[in-house]
């Protein structure tokens, strides 16, 4: 018996949003990664084009993490003050395919690092590795309007992509994006609509940043709302895939960040011996939280624990081989 | 699925001969829609126009049950593509296998043990699938004897050898395991098997096609307690099987993809093949087969399949009560929120970010949010007041401080009068937290 294979016939696809730059593209990268471009649900390769696979990011801080969990030390512990030596260690063992840096320095309620240091530490950054950079600033918009512009301007030509813009403060780093040439990341807490509205202002601000936004809808962990989550994101593929321009671009997910707060990730098991050795279960539960995603669509995962890192990266090697009929 | 009076009225004989006790065909036809009348009342309804009509009226995934009693584990019956249009129905049964030539008694045992309990709620490895790795009857009936005295939960008994297979289901045939599998080679002999003992058969293709046309053959015979495989190993070849098959059930109604699914892992760490489980989890496997056996493997696995079967339309909603974040004593802050679960565990993530140990008051909201269930009048300050009483606040800290989101900042009046207590009005998202903490609290 012969089945006539279902394919669904999508009128639009996801745009591609390129990070990083080569000499030859002004940069001094030695790899760009292009995200998204998916004419289909993910891993459908039967009906559609999935033609880059999703990417794995590695999040490096420019100071000590202290709130980070004590198991972390055991990996980044030599390299914990240094994010130059940090980033070197994510991409040359760990298998990082881009970094994320969180200029987490300037934080006023601790170091107040200044926006000309934290510029610094990117520069930095970037003389250390040559996979593209992804940049966030320390969560206070105040601060953090003041870092943007500066880091912008001293990493002019690599193309990196900067965060985050959120509907009520999106302007100052939508400027540095557009004055100096780097991608923008748009964030808006799990709801549709703001992700679109948020869109179309940054839009309004610089028709150049047409292919250089990259969607954070926001993730949360395994077990604290993902399926929420995982349900918008869908929704926003789909619409993507059905026109919706401004749903049209790669997503991004802040997944160690998420997961190392839950009380999964942290808790011993002498304290909950029901749940397990802790490091398996943590890792497994970001490696699990960022698999989720992968089914909802996500391109970018920026995550924390070598090992969850490198059976993410298996698992999309294994989702990326071709299944058509 | 329900067919329409139109679509029914095709089937008929359209003499209107009124034998039936209606006036016309037509009107027969709604009646049959309506469910106010049933086929056999029409006397010269032919054989095909009755199977057409008993298969369009049947649900597009068959519902399957392997167990018994408090074990049972109902599978199918599924009607979506995506969470988001409706829900999920019947959770992803999670098969921990265990081989005839392991340490079976040992195994079944560990297995048993498998249960979590996570925000309160009780979540386990329903499955348990017994391997005839030893390709020896005896040893295999051995093992699921063992198995079953070890255990109550629902069995998958994993042989293509049907001599194997019948000395297996001498032992455990009322335990309404699934036989698996019949293939190509024995599928006669293992349909007949497996329906003479009444037990729920798999069915195990080399692929799509090959699948369908066997499933085909077993309907045939007269069985339809059916779970297939198509025979993918690969994790991408088995999303886009699972795909095809949800696909095909539910918007062609293609009969032979109209039941219940079953996945194997591949991958050899358990690490991985927990993602490898995973993703079948999320896309259609009905049944989940893997070898992970610990702990701290399976509870993220068994948490993302509580998670995506919920309900999208009722918000998750955490028990409402006083929480202590941390160490609390009597100078702790009190935070108030609602049960929204979502909404709730962001407050409690950041008020351990704060690292002052705190108590939250959780205010049963019917599960949503601070601002949704303001509008709605189910968290004002009468309700908050009351709360705060019927958990004893007062006994808890020596302070009369309560931080209400900053998003209700209009019902610090109300809640000054109805409590007595000072209201703080805190941030209005939950990430200004410990922000607002270490100004106020430390």
């Amino acid at each position: 018996m012969s089945v006539e294979i279902l394919k669904e016939k999508y009128r639009s696809k996801v745009g591609e949003v390129v990070l990083g730059a080569t000499s030859e593209q002004g940069g001094t990268r030695t790899n760009t990664v292009t995200l998204g471009g998916e004419s289909t649900l993910p891993f459908l390769h039967f009906e559609g084009e999935v033609p880059n696979k999703p990417v794995v990011a590695m999040e490096v801080w420019d100071k000590r993490p202290d709130t980070w969990n004590q198991l972390f030390e055991n990996y980044y512990g030599d390299v914990y003050d240094d994010p130059a030596e940090w980033a070197k260690k994510c991409v040359n063992e760990y298998g990082a395919e881009v970094i994320t840096l969180r200029l987490q320095s300037a934080d006023p309620e601790t170091t107040d690092a200044s926006p000309e240091e934290c510029a610094e530490n990117v520069k930095k950054v970037l003389q250390a590795v040559g996979v593209p950079l992804i940049v966030l600033g320390c969560g206070n918009n105040e601060k953090d309007n003041q870092v943007m512009p500066k880091v912008g301007e001293a990493a002019e030509g690599e193309n990196l992509l900067l965060g985050v813009a959120e509907q009520e403060n999106y302007k100052a780093i939508t400027s540095a994006c557009m004055a100096h040439g780097h991608n923008i990341i748009a964030q808006s807490p799990i709801d549709i609509n703001i992700c679109k509205q948020l869109n179309i202002l940054i839009l309004e601000m610089s028709q150049a940043l047409a292919n250089k936004i990259v969607i954070d809808p926001t993730v949360a962990a395994l077990g604290y709302g993902i399926e929420y989550s995982y349900s918008i994101m869908e929704r926003a593929r789909l619409g993507a895939l059905q026109g919706d321009k401004m749903l049209a671009m790669p997503t991004i997910g802040n997944i160690g960040m998420e997961v190392w707060k839950t009380k999964e990730a942290n808790i011993s098991e002498e304290e909950q011996p029901g749940w397990g050795e802790l490091e398996e279960r943590g890792l497994l539960w970001e490696a699990s939280t960022a698999m989720v995603y992968l089914q909802s669509g996500i391109n970018l995962l920026v995550m924390r624990h070598p090992r969850a890192v490198e059976i993410t990266k298996s698992h999309i090697e294994d989702l990326m081989k071709d299944n058509s009929y | 699925m329900g067919l329409t009076g139109l679509e029914i009225y095709k089937h008929l004989p359209k003499t209107n001969c009124k034998e039936c006790g209606s006036p016309t065909c037509l009107a027969f036809a709604m009646a049959l829609a309506g469910g106010k009348a049933s086929l056999d009342q029409c006397p010269y309804v032919s054989e095909e126009a009755k199977e057409a009509l008993d298969s369009a009226a049947a649900p597009p995934i068959k519902l399957v049950k392997i167990g018994t009693g408090d074990n049972v584990v109902e599978i199918g019956d599924e009607t979506e593509l995506f969470r988001h249009d409706k829900k999920f129905f019947h959770p992803t049964g999670i098969a921990v296998q265990i081989k005839d030539t392991d340490d079976v008694a040992k195994e079944a045992e560990k297995f048993d043990q498998l249960e979590f309990e996570r925000v309160g709620l009780e979540l386990v490895t329903d499955m348990v699938a017994v391997i005839n790795d030893s390709g020896d009857g005896s040893k295999f009936k051995e093992a699921v004897e063992t198995v079953a005295s070890k255990t109550n939960k629902a069995m998958v008994l994993v042989s293509e050898d049907v001599d194997a297979m019948s000395q297996a289901l001498e032992a455990v045939a009322d335990r309404n395991p699934l036989v698996y599998a019949a293939t190509e080679d024995n599928y006669e002999k293992m349909t007949e098997l497996a329906k003479s003992k009444e037990c729920p058969l798999g069915v195990k293709g080399k692929d799509l096609n090959h699948l369908a046309e066997l499933s085909q053959k077993i309907t045939d015979l007269g069985y339809k307690e059916l779970v297939l495989d198509s025979g993918a190993r690969e994790t991408s070849q088995v999303i886009a099987d699972m795909t095809q098959m949800r696909r095909q059930a539910i918007k062609k109604k293609f009969r032979p993809f109209g039941f219940p699914t079953i996945a194997f892992t591949s991958k050899e760490s358990p690490q991985e093949e927990i993602l490898q489980a995973g993703a079948y989890v999320s896309k259609y496997a009905s049944i989940v087969s893997l070898k992970a056996s610990e702990k701290q493997q399976l509870l993220p696995l068994v948490s993302w399949r509580l998670n995506l079967f919920t309900d999208p339309q009722k918000p998750i909603q955490v028990e409402a009560g006083l929480y202590a974040v941390g160490e609390v004593n009597e100078n702790s802050p009190v935070y108030v929120t609602t049960n929204f679960s979502l909404t709730y565990f962001i407050v409690q993530g950041e008020v351990e970010n704060s690292r002052i140990p705190s108590y939250i008051l959780c205010i049963d909201t019917g599960g949503i949010s601070v601002l949704t269930a303001y509008a709605d009048n189910k968290f004002d300050g009468e309700i908050i007041a009351k709360k705060m009483k019927e958990n004893d606040l007062e006994s808890k800290v020596n302070h009369k401080k309560i931080v209400i989101p900053g998003g209700v900042a209009v019902l610090k009046g109300s809640l000054e009068d109805e409590s007595g207590w000072e209201v703080m009005v805190g941030p209005r998202e939950a990430a200004g937290i410990p922000k607002f903490a270490k100004e106020n609290f430390a």
